[in-house]
Formats: structure tokens, sequence, C-alpha cells
């Protein structure tokens, strides 16, 4: 079975060494003529203004933890769906359960405010 | 299957596969940016590439050299490894993907009998899910490397959209899944010889290729590039070939997503079938192009229709709207799903 992954590992192969060798090449034949402006971060031809390593919108956390919480959900359901056929009726009701906790958390997010970007 | 004296021959196979797979994707998605420009010039009522060949059909060619002799500029603050790392990243990944992919039934040259598929894994779905996840990682990477605000800016709003746009798009193929109770590409698409899935799921459909378009940053999902207001998102401090490498991602992306959409939706390969043997194998092949060129037609068709969304909105979209209907959709069809097999 494990030989079904080959050819996966040859194509990775062939398209790493590709993708190795356009940055290579255009690295290498590209003109060079550096100066201390276009070096600079872009920021619309107006001189930099502080550092970019700067805080952002805690948003983006709570998408990111919410992310994680749903994915799992739906990495549990993949084995559950490719089975469901032979567990009928039972395997129903124990996703039913499953998906109807994780839509009382999904509400209750929801009314917390967590899913209102603009906030 | 292969036992060990056929070890050199598999590889040799695979590799003559995958080289063909790879030029056709290449050239394929030069002439997808082709398309894409006459399609939207023409919604525009312009002309689009006219001068470089007959009917700019050498344009995708002169972008390419152009691309490589531009300067690579890095810029001073960069963080190098990574920065040099993340085009590379995305690059790989978007190329990736297409290996389970099966594009026709199976060809027979000189007694050896070759399926048209790289290989046939029996998690196909779910390593191009992973694979395809994974390019986040392209994207915020380059926009935390380039160490500058547009591209940190570009960043996070992509990988949050990426992320929140993922659940819906695994919700949908799982509801397909419950359908062919089968995660091999292959398998699915043999079950549909009776009835396209799009019949069975068209609410279904619906979302994956909505969540398809927001996953591939396309209008009018395509803030992390909304350019009125990012220059150009992630990628801005990328020029040259580094920057080529973002965009070909971004078209190889699309007709991955596409080439799923016709599997999973539209019955892959299947289509009539008649002549001799040698077309009887090939004309599979040209069934599922024509079916994946509808749907990067159709993307193009979006992209010169609809305005785009504003950042709430979208991510409202996401999930308030997307998440739950992708749930109720789940648990829909494993209802009729049991009701029918009982």
């Amino acid at each position: 079975m494990l030989e079904a992954y080959l050819p996966v590992l040859v194509h990775f192969l062939v398209v790493l060494a590709l993708g190795l060798i356009i940055l290579g090449l255009s690295a290498w034949v590209g003109v060079k003529r550096p100066s201390p402006e276009k070096l600079a971060p872009y920021e619309c031809g107006m001189p930099p203004v502080g550092d970019a390593r700067e805080r952002f919108s805690i948003s983006f956390y709570l998408v990111g933890m919410l992310f994680i919480l749903f994915d799992v959900e739906v990495a549990f359901l993949f084995p559950w769906a490719v089975v469901y056929k032979s567990l009928k009726w039972p395997g129903f009701l124990e996703m039913f359960l499953y998906i109807a906790i994780l839509l009382a958390g999904y509400l209750y997010i929801w009314k917390k405010g967590a899913l209102d970007w603009s906030r | 299957m292969a036992t060990h004296s056929d070890l050199p021959l598999l590889l040799l196979m695979t590799l003559a596969k995958v080289v063909v797979v790879l030029g056709v994707l290449l050239t394929a998605i030069a002439y997808i940016v082709w398309m894409e420009r006459k399609v939207v010039a023409h919604i525009q009522s312009r002309w689009g590439p006219y001068l470089v060949g007959p009917h700019g059909l050498l344009q995708p060619l002169a972008d390419a050299l152009k691309f490589l002799f531009k300067e690579d500029i890095v810029p001073d603050e960069v963080d190098r490894p990574i920065f040099w790392l993340a085009p590379l990243l995305a690059f790989t990944l978007a190329f990736l993907s297409i290996s389970v992919i099966p594009f026709g039934e199976s060809i027979t040259i000189a007694g050896h009998t070759i399926p048209l598929q790289i290989t046939d894994l029996n998690v196909g779905l779910l390593f191009v899910l992973a694979v395809t996840s994974l390019g986040v990682y392209g994207v915020a990477l380059a926009g935390w490397s380039s160490n500058s605000k547009f591209p940190l800016f570009g960043g996070l709003r992509s990988s949050a959209q990426l992320i929140s746009y993922e659940l819906s798009l695994g919700l949908a193929v799982v509801s397909v899944v419950l359908i062919a109770g089968s995660l091999s590409l292959r398998e699915i698409v043999e079950q549909q010889r009776g009835l396209w899935n799009i019949c069975k799921q068209p609410l279904g459909f619906l979302l994956y290729f909505t969540a398809a378009v927001a996953e591939t940053n396309r209008t009018p999902f395509d803030l992390p590039e909304a350019e009125a207001e990012l220059v150009g998102g992630y990628h801005t401090e990328y020029s040259s070939f580094k920057f080529a490498m973002f965009f070909m991602a971004e078209y190889a992306n699309m007709v991955t997503v596409s080439c799923l959409a016709t599997s999973l939706f539209f019955g892959g390969w299947l289509g009539p079938v008649f002549g001799p043997p040698l077309v009887r194998s090939l004309l599979p092949v040209l069934w599922f192009a024509l079916k994946v060129l509808a749907f990067l037609f159709v993307y193009i068709w979006i992209r010169g229709t609809l305005p785009r969304f504003r950042y709430d909105q979208l991510m409202g979209f996401g999930w308030r709207v997307m998440l739950p209907v992708a749930l109720l959709n789940v648990l829909g069809t494993s209802l009729i799903v049991a009701w029918r097999s009982v």
C-alpha cells in the first residue's frame, strides 16, 4: 500500500527541483542595480514610518482558535463519512449528538459576538 | 501490484507521467492567464493582449521571459530564508496536489495498462485537502517575512480568510464522501456512472464552489490583494520570478480546485465514449479537460462581473452563512443516506 505514495514523492521532488531551478535562474540572469530607495520597504513612495513588526488585531487570533476547534470537527467527520453506510442509524444518532453539541457551542460564540468582525 | 523487479519500471512510468502532467499544467496555466485577460477584456469592451503573436497568443511566453530577466529585488529588512522559502512553498504545494487527480480511465501502451492518474491514493481526497490547506503557510510566511506593512496585513487577512473558508470546503466535501463511501477520487468518479453527484448534492456543490473561489483568493473574495487598499497584499515586496511563482501557484490552485469540482460533482472523466481503442481511452481526457475549462471560464466570468466584498462581510459570510449551512447539509445528507440504506 505504501508504494502508492512513491509517485507522490517523485512528483514532489520534481516540482521542488523545478521551483529551485526557476528561482535560481531568475536570481542569476536578472539585472542587479540595487539602490537604498529600492531596498526600502514599500510604502507608496513615502519614506517608511516605523517598523512592520507591530501588534495586530486580536480578531485574527480569535479566528485562528475557532478554526482549530471546527477543523478538528471536520477531521472527525471524514472517517465517519467513509464508513457511514455500514453504521446506519446508530452512526447517524451518534454524529447527530456530536454535531448538536458543537452547534450549541457555535450558537454560544455567535451570541458572544465572536463572529462579528466589525465589533 | 508492483514487486521489486517492477520498481524501476514503476519509477520510470511515474516520472514520465509527472513530466507530462507538469508540462501540460504549466502550459495550461500560461494560457489560462491569456484566456483570463482576453475574456475580462471582452467583458469590459476592450481587446486585451493583441500585439505579441496572433491574438496575443505568444503573450504568456513574452511574460515568462520578462519575469525571468527582471531585477530580483530582496529588500534590506526582510527575513531572508523565509522570504525565499515562501514562494517556493506556495509553488511546490500548489503543483503537488494535482498528483491524485484522475484525468482519464487508463491507456494501454505496449501491453502495459497505465492508469491516467499519477497515483491513486485511497485517501486521495484527504491528500488534496491537506496539501491545499498547507498553502496558507506560503501566504502567511510571505506576509510576515517581508517586514513591510502592506504584506503583513495582506498575509494576515489572507490567512484568516483561507482558514475560515476551509471549514465550509471540508464540510461540503464530507457530504460527497457520505454518498460515495470512499476517499479515493477514482472510486468517487466511478460511482457517478449513473448520475452525477451534482444532482444529489446541488447545495453541496454551491457551498464547495463558493468556498473554493474564496480559497483561491479570487474575486469577489480577493481581499488579500485588494489593490485599492493593500497595494498587492502579501506579495507586495516580491518581484521578478518570485512574484511569478505566487501568481503561478494561484492559477495552479484554480486548476486543482476545478479538477476537484469536476471529479466530485460532475462525473470527472465520464462522458460518451466511442470509436477505436485509442480514441476510447483518450476521449475521457477530453471530457475531463472540457469540464475543467468550463469551471475556469466561470471563475473568469465571476471576476469580470462581481465587485469585491468588504472584509467584515467576507468573514461574516464565511462564519455565519457558509458554516451552518454546510453543517446542516452534512446532517441532511446523512439522514437521506441512512434512510436509503436501511
